[in-house]
């Protein structure tokens, strides 16, 4: 599992891994289906569901109205009756509109029917800061979601994990919120070509190993991270990289392991500071490896103002590899 | 209104103290002039005393805590017609010094609410002075890291400080490496291999480079309040006063013999030798003003009294009690003075000002047969003479020899106030009074 595999990959980008796995989940099981804005006749906002139309029909890759409402309800209210629907939202920004029936209608269901009713949905589209399109279509949602009990939060980086997390998802009997990156669409990873690969929720992956600092990222902020780390590696700190990729249920155990050998960690996370998942990561190193920290924790978010649309200021805006670098040093009293 | 009893400063220097134990318990009552409370001061114990009749109404701060700042609330009394119901009425007013200038606005909003209970806000506030007050009741010793925070905070990260107690480190030992002199983990790994290299060099046939422990045959002795303030005024005196150093020989041969017929005649306990020369050190002073001085940065100090201090060793360092008026008392009065102070500074009942101040100080290892010594000179004095034993020795007499009973003393003197011409001075005085111990009548 995780990228440590050398035999047997192809090469593909993220968004083909996508496809992949959505084309692989629909052909296994006749109850998936995929439904949004674009996703039929178009192929796609972003080309992810290119194909799927011609193989599956018009009865399982459905264009909906730009309604996020109202094809979110739709969406839940399948899932009640035991299909097993994957919503895209051309972005997350858009399922602002929807989110009350995802918080309300799937994250709870579960609970309030005492066990009764399941709502097995993916939620998927690209999540966080995309490239020159400001304010309003440019925020990462990660920590919205984690926060709420009845969801789970997947947050994948390389196209190995994005195809083995989205099948993971498509399986689970809770509501997945996936959230993809919009820039990491046309990055390529090795995947493997394993008939059924599938990665597992909740757990991190150790992505670099290193002894002086646990550097925790997720989606493309591990990108960052891992650059980062090399930029450290030449000034002889070793940063050991973690990616997430789950959010919900968090690897805990996963991060205080490593925190319990460097004794340092930076979060880093796009979101705003404030309530972010760095933050939450921050409190439980604190809370389950007080006594292992060597220096306080740092926290490396997107900076707490709205995107801005100036290129020099969006990139400023978001956590950059230069800004873990910094946070890094400081971390490991390195001057 | 309940009454506030608060750190004393026991000492015009004293700025934190420790509360060594409580007299009184919650509910006792309480006269004016009762000793309430033991405070440990870095040079003794001291009594803190009621000023008012009543009831200890309430301990905020408890036995043991250690570094208590001066003016601190420590306990609150409720006088006549006042119960414990009054504690919940004291008012902000009442508290004293830092307590109540560090208030906080949100600690104002708090007036309105009823059930507000203003003596555990006084113990929250003592809390944020950095002072430990945990419930009275409580007899567990506090742990290294809480002590830590109470006045003398140590700086060290969890990781520093669970390394630290692990291989027995004593973190106020260390300088932190960290930001602000915070103690991180390369500060205690850098302990830990000096340590390794001497149990190395130790151990010769050993190859373990184990942490020390208590069964390695080392055992790490916590510093007590004496042994901090020895170190570290010892240390500015050698570091900052310019010492110089002059020896002379006397013959004591006389003195001994007029010792002798006096104790014939005492029906106390015997005068010392040292008696004699306390004496005849203040008479040199006397003789010699300008070293009757202290330094103080922007003037040199002269002074008309004349106070000798005797260094007295006690089992953990020692103090330095002080004869006032030493040229105005007879030998049997400086000996009993000293041995009374030598007395109660063994037991750490001495007052603050039986030994702060005077300008000169007599350290007699004599008695353990040592010849001759140079002293440190024990600040804010700017002397110290160092008396060797008194022995038979050769002596050249007018071109021919003969025995003598001699000491050597080693006077120590602060340049910046006397000079070599007016140390000799002083010193020669000295020997010509211990000489001719007749002439201390004069």
């Amino acid at each position: 599992m995780g990228n440590s595999f050398s035999t047997d990959v192809t090469k593909m980008t993220v968004r083909e891994a996508l496809r992949d796995a959505i084309a692989e989940e629909m052909r296994l099981d006749p109850d998936v289906f995929l439904m949004g804005e674009e996703v039929a006749e178009y192929q796609g906002a972003y080309k992810v569901s290119q194909g799927l139309l011609d193989e599956f029909g018009k009865g399982r890759v459905i264009d909906t109205p730009i309604t996020e409402h109202a094809f979110t309800g739709i969406g839940i209210g399948a899932a009640y009756q035991g299909l097993k629907p994957i919503v895209e939202f051309m972005t997350f920004n858009f399922a602002m509109q929807a989110i009350d029936q995802i918080v309300n209608s799937a994250a709870k269901t579960l609970y309030m029917s005492g066990g009764q009713m399941s709502v097995p949905i993916v939620f998927r589209g690209p999540n966080g800061s995309a490239s020159r399109v400001a304010a309003q279509h440019s925020q990462n949602f990660a920590s919205w979601y984690a926060h709420v009990p009845g969801l789970k939060v997947v947050a994948p980086y390389t196209a190995a994990d994005a195809k083995g997390l989205l099948k993971s998802a498509v399986r689970d009997p809770n509501p997945v919120m996936f959230l993809e990156n919009e820039i990491l669409y046309g990055h390529t990873f090795d995947v493997p070509n394993a008939e059924d690969w599938t990665v597992q929720l909740g757990k991190a992956n150790v992505v670099r190993t290193g002894k002086d600092v646990t550097i925790v990222a997720y989606s493309i902020t591990v990108a960052r991270a891992l650059e980062a780390a090399h930029k450290l590696s030449n000034q002889g700190i070793e940063a050991e990289v973690i990616d997430l990729r789950s959010l919900r249920p968090l690897d805990v155990e996963a991060i205080v392991e490593s925190v319990s050998r460097t004794h340092r960690l930076v979060a880093v996370d796009e979101c705003w500071p404030v309530c972010s998942i760095a933050s939450e990561i921050c409190a439980i190193v604190m809370e389950r490896a007080f006594d292992d920290l060597d220096a306080p924790v740092a926290r490396v978010n997107g900076k707490d103002v709205p995107m801005p649309y100036a290129e020099d200021l969006e990139r400023m805006a978001q956590p950059q590899s230069e800004d873990i670098v910094e946070a890094v040093k400081s971390t490991c009293y390195f001057n | 209104m309940p009454t506030s009893i608060t750190m004393p400063a026991l000492s015009p220097t004293m700025t934190e103290g420790n509360l060594a134990r409580w007299l009184k318990a919650e509910g006792d009552s309480v006269n004016a002039g009762d000793p309430i409370a033991e405070i440990e001061t870095d040079k003794a114990m001291m009594e803190v005393e009621a000023v008012c009749d009543g009831v200890l109404g309430r301990i905020l701060v408890p036995d043991g805590t250690e570094n208590v700042e001066v003016n601190t609330i420590i306990g609150v009394m409720l006088l006549d017609g006042e119960d414990s119901s009054d504690l919940n009425n004291v008012d902000d007013g009442s508290s004293k010094g830092k307590v109540t200038s560090d208030q906080s606005d949100s600690q104002g909003e708090w007036t309105d609410v009823d059930t507000k209970d203003i003596a555990d806000e006084l113990t929250d506030q003592a809390s944020s002075n950095t002072v430990q007050s945990s419930p009275p009741t409580s007899s567990q010793p506090l742990i290294d890291s809480e002590t830590d925070r109470i006045g003398e905070r140590v700086m060290a990260s969890p990781l520093a400080r669970r390394m630290a107690e692990q291989t027995n480190i004593d973190l106020k030992s260390i300088e932190g490496s960290g930001p602000g002199g915070r103690i991180v983990k390369v500060d205690i790994e850098a302990i830990q291999a000096q340590m390794s290299v001497q149990t190395a060099d130790r151990i010769e046939d050993s190859h373990t480079d184990k942490p020390r422990h208590d069964a390695d045959g080392v055992k790490e002795i916590r510093l007590s309040n004496m042994r901090k303030v020895i170190a570290k005024r010892l240390t500015e005196s050698k570091q900052s006063i310019p010492h110089f150093y002059m020896t002379v020989e006397c013959e004591i041969d006389q003195l001994l013999s007029y010792r002798k017929k006096l104790n014939a005649r005492r029906t106390e306990h015997d005068l010392t030798i040292n008696d004699f020369v306390v004496k005849a050190a203040a008479l040199a002073l006397q003789e010699v003003p300008e070293a009757n001085c202290t330094w103080n940065e922007q003037s040199i100090v002269r002074y008309d009294n004349i106070d000798i201090a005797v260094a007295v060793s006690l089992e953990e360092g020692l103090i330095t009690p002080i004869v006032r008026d030493a040229n105005k008392k007879g030998l049997s009065r400086i000996s009993a003075e000293v041995r009374d102070m030598a007395g109660r500074g063994r037991e750490g009942k001495l007052m603050p000002n039986e030994y702060q101040g005077g300008t000169l100080t007599i350290s007699n290892l004599g008695m353990h047969g040592v010849r001759e010594f140079v002293a440190i000179i024990n600040p804010p004095q700017s002397a110290i003479l160092a008396v060797g034993s008194g022995e038979q020795r050769a002596i050249v007499k007018d071109g021919a020899l003969a025995i003598a009973t001699t000491i050597n003393v080693t006077l120590s003197a602060d340049h910046r106030v006397v000079d070599g011409t007016t140390g000799a001075k002083l010193l020669g005085a000295f020997r010509s009074l211990v000489e001719d111990p007749l002439t201390m009548l004069l």
